[in-house]
């Protein structure tokens, strides 16, 4: 298994954690009348759920277990998939971060904060494509 | 990989694309209020990720890796599993631009009809093949 599958798949196994842990709590807050203001974490739940433990598991599969690219790049740029692996992470996190932060205070320094999150995690997931693209072909 | 792993998979991207896009495109709006408008874009974003994405993305895997038949050449009822591939994006069209588009309901229930199709569809090609190895 290449070293960044690896690091994808567990990364995504403390994402899965995370991510149930804190369906834990918003099921709390209902249960328990918690602060109303952690109705802000709904988003991050799903999105800490599907894309950092769902999509970033099929990430680390995909880059180990598709077709080879060649035979110098068995798994095409390898350099793009850690770039990758690097931007989804930190949008995902500064996304964990800053949309509950902004929803309960807006203020300019969290909506630019989202913001890069939000170019970070769509610039990971066009990384991604354009690096599993030409390994998925007809042998 | 077979031609219809490549394009279930390859479909698959594209949808992922086209969903991350869409769903980065209302976290800036969230941030910094563009237009709300951009929200009417909530309902394809969710399906174009998680049928057009992650399901489409399972079918072509599940096609292309599941046991074969004759000695590893034939991949089974394989009509019916192109017609999975068809019913299936016709649905998550159906879906994500119904409610993008503002189409009445029953355009997004069509899209769901056609997608409960796709599974069954699949289903008749993946069922005979989930079986034990030859020995």
């Amino acid at each position: 298994m290449p070293t960044l599958t690896r690091w994808l798949i567990k990364t995504a196994l403390l994402y899965f954690v995370a991510s149930l842990a804190l369906g834990v709590v918003l099921a709390a807050k209902d249960a328990f009348g918690l602060a109303p203001s952690l109705a802000g974490l709904v988003p991050v739940y799903f999105h800490l759920l599907m894309v950092g433990w769902v999509t970033q598991l099929i990430f680390g599969v995909a880059f180990w277990m598709f077709p080879r690219y060649s035979k110098e790049k068995p798994r095409g740029r390898e350099g793009l998939a850690w770039a990758m692996y690097a931007s989804l992470n930190a949008g995902l996190l500064l996304r964990g971060l800053a949309e509950p932060m902004h929803s309960g205070a807006p203020s300019a320094f969290w909506a630019a904060v989202l913001v890069v999150s939000a170019l970070l995690q769509w610039s990971a997931g066009l990384m991604f494509v354009a690096n599993m693209w030409k390994r998925i072909r007809e042998k | 990989m077979p031609r219809l792993s490549v394009l279930l998979i390859r479909t698959a991207l594209v949808y992922f694309a086209a969903g991350f896009t869409l769903g980065g495109l209302m976290l800036v709006e969230k941030a910094v209020r563009i237009d709300p408008v951009l929200w009417r874009f909530f309902d394809a974003h969710v399906e174009f990720l998680l049928v057009g994405w992650t399901v489409q993305l399972a079918m072509g895997v599940a096609f292309w890796m599941l046991p074969r038949f004759e000695g590893g050449v034939s991949r089974g009822n394989e009509p019916a599993a192109w017609a999975a591939f068809f019913l299936v994006n016709t649905g998550v069209l159906f879906v994500g631009l119904g409610s993008f588009l503002g189409l009445p309901q029953a355009v997004s229930l069509t899209g769901r009809v056609i997608e409960v199709g796709a599974a069954l569809a699949f289903a008749l090609n993946a069922w005979p093949r989930v079986r034990p190895s030859p020995a």
